[in-house]
């Protein structure tokens, strides 16, 4: 193991094709995963900041939150259900917002709420908002009155939270009331009922497991579908094909990146066959030979990751904000982890051939 | 007891007609601080005969006895630690890691054994010192002379103090100077220590550095 350390600090050059190949990969990983998680959480984070965990959609919306209206009544046998803690009412349209000074309205996604969620607070009182921070970038502020719709309806900006954009826009929070009363001049098709509203939140009882509580609204509300948070997010339009397409990808190039390891270490390996053969017949076994190549791919992979870290920072310094990049610390050490694990397999490939180098090989001649 | 004790030994490649006999019922002893050197022509069965009794190879037949170990029927594994104890090898070239020092050169082998640490750092040194490499312990090998080489070659060879060393071609590299001096370095040392050394060259003009003599023909040893 000391020799392959050694080997690797001395003789980097040996390496370098393979690290940089590597560090590539390690590149387009890291992109890929950015721009994935930025879709995805770009798309979700305004359902994911809600703390209820089951979402419940009228029966005939087949899971899509835009189709769905729950009416007063059916909300009312939600929250009698054994198990429910609490229900609030949420409701979205994408509207377009008129920013006094600017020419060009700005896409938001104008949410109706009852309850606080984890980032955005109770709502404010009648004709005011909050809005995602995200949209500060497109001039609105503090204070404006924004005008929504064809109508220009106006609402007033009161405040700023962070981490809810919904279908790739800045969320704008408010009570139903305002909600319901923009929609009815901007989109009077859809302007919901008295007490009703497109989704309702369902916060489970201290002890009853989401999946349980959902078994239990299905059953006993015929109107309605329950879906868990996890299910009603996915359920988004695109957001399940975003994530299955991306992850193919990513997991086509890992697959890459332990080809390149395993074909880089087979032609080593072929090269350093007089080396191995001359350290096998001074007694080193098959199984440190191997250990020693293990170790210099383990070292390789986590250096290309750092380097192809601090290259996708960079990247994503420069790249311009509408583009919808996201680097998460999550994706950073499952991309780490699966590095050398595909490095370690990659590796492996060779180790038939380092224990079938002869020792005798290192006498030679006669 | 001798420290190398080859009984019988043959070694055969393929079977039948194809058969191809690399050793034949070859015997001998080499007592404990005795130096032989083996000669022969090219494919006589000189580095066959060197690999049987380093445990490189395994023969087809007889016994092979280095010390109180009878390696004839050990499986790879325990040639492989064998190897590692108590037997030295020098081959020719030198054939040392290039990317290590001189001094790392021969702590390979200890580390290879388990023994680490200051006692075996001071035991490199000493050897390096004493083979006059006192002030080349932290070069390249392709910083060092064929010469140089050939002398860390020796000190790993020495490194976990073996019962046996076995030397291939030692001088093939070198010019007939540089070869006295290396074959007289091998005799100091390992008499010195009382080490059993098998010197397998072709060149005769060193074979009066060891104590005997042993020639092998067709991989028969001569009477």
């Amino acid at each position: 193991m000391k020799t392959a350390w050694k080997e690797l600090t001395r003789k980097p050059g040996r390496f370098l094709t393979a690290g940089g190949a590597l560090t590539l990969i390690v590149v387009l990983i890291l992109l890929l995963g950015g721009l994935l998680d930025g879709l995805y959480l770009g798309t979700t984070r305004a359902l994911e900041a809600q703390s209820a965990d089951v979402f419940v959609y009228s029966k005939d919306a087949n899971d899509s939150f835009f189709r769905s209206r729950v009416d007063a009544a059916t909300r009312a046998d939600v929250a009698a259900v054994d198990g429910v803690e609490s229900a609030s009412g949420l409701s979205v349209v994408q509207l377009p917002a008129h920013v006094p000074g600017l020419a060009e309205p700005v896409d938001t996604a104008m949410f109706g709420y009852e309850a606080a969620n984890t980032r955005v607070p109770a709502p404010p009182p009648t004709g005011q908002a909050f809005v995602d921070r995200s949209l500060q970038g497109d001039g609105i502020q503090v204070g404006q009155t924004l005008g929504f719709g064809p109508a220009r309806t106006p609402v007033k900006v009161v405040g700023f939270v962070d981490g809810t954009t919904f279908s790739l826009q800045g969320a704008v929070w408010m009570d139903p009331e305002t909600w319901n009363g923009v929609v009815r001049e901007n989109v009077p098709t859809a302007t919901l009922a008295p007490g009703a509203s497109q989704a309702v939140l369902v916060t489970p009882e201290q002890g009853v497991h989401p999946a349980e509580l959902v078994a239990a609204i299905d059953e006993r509300v015929p109107a309605v579908t329950a879906l868990t948070k996890q299910d009603a997010i996915l359920g988004i339009p695109g957001v399940k094909d975003q994530k299955s397409v991306f992850t193919a990808i990513i997991w086509v190039t890992f697959v890459v990146a332990g080809l390149v390891v395993a074909l880089f270490f087979a032609l080593l390996t072929l090269e350093r066959v007089p080396l191995f053969g001359m350290l096998k017949a001074i007694g080193a076994s098959s199984r440190t030979l191997a250990a020693g190549l293990s170790l210099q791919a383990v070292l390789i992979a986590i250096g290309a990751f750092v380097v192809g870290g601090l290259i996708t920072f960079g990247i994503a310094a420069v790249i311009p904000a509408a583009i919808p990049l996201d680097l998460e610390a999550r994706r950073a050490v499952y991309t780490a982890l699966g590095l050398v694990v595909t490095a370690l397999i990659g590796s492996a490939i060779s180790f038939r051939r380092v224990v079938r180098i002869d020792p005798a090989t290192a006498v030679g001649g006669s | 007891m001798p420290a190398l004790e080859l009984q019988d030994v043959r070694k055969t490649y393929g079977s039948g007609d194809t058969e191809v006999v690399a050793l034949d019922h070859a015997s001998l002893a080499v007592d404990g601080d005795e130096m032989v050197a083996l000669i022969g022509p090219s494919g006589s069965g000189k580095t066959t005969l060197l690999s049987i009794a380093g445990g490189l190879l395994a023969p087809t037949q007889g016994s092979v006895r280095v010390g109180p170990h009878e390696i004839s029927g050990y499986d790879r594994g325990q040639l492989t630690k064998f190897r590692r104890e108590f037997v030295g090898f020098v081959f020719q070239g030198a054939n040392l890691v290039p990317f290590l020092t001189a001094k790392e050169n021969l702590l390979v082998v200890a580390d290879l054994a388990g023994n680490k640490g200051k006692a075996a750092d001071q035991r490199a040194t000493a050897l390096l010192e004493e083979l006059g490499l006192g002030h080349r312990v932290g070069n390249l090998p392709g910083q060092l002379s064929g010469g140089e080489r050939q002398r860390v070659a020796i000190g790993r060879a020495l490194m976990n103090e073996p019962e046996l060393v076995l030397f291939d071609e030692p001088t093939s590299a070198l010019d007939s100077k540089l070869g006295e001096q290396v074959m007289e370095l091998i005799r100091n040392e390992v008499k010195g220590r009382g080490t059993a050394a098998v010197v397998v060259t072709h060149d005769t003009r060193m074979t009066h550095y060891a104590d005997r003599v042993v020639e092998i023909s067709d991989g028969r040893l001569a009477a």
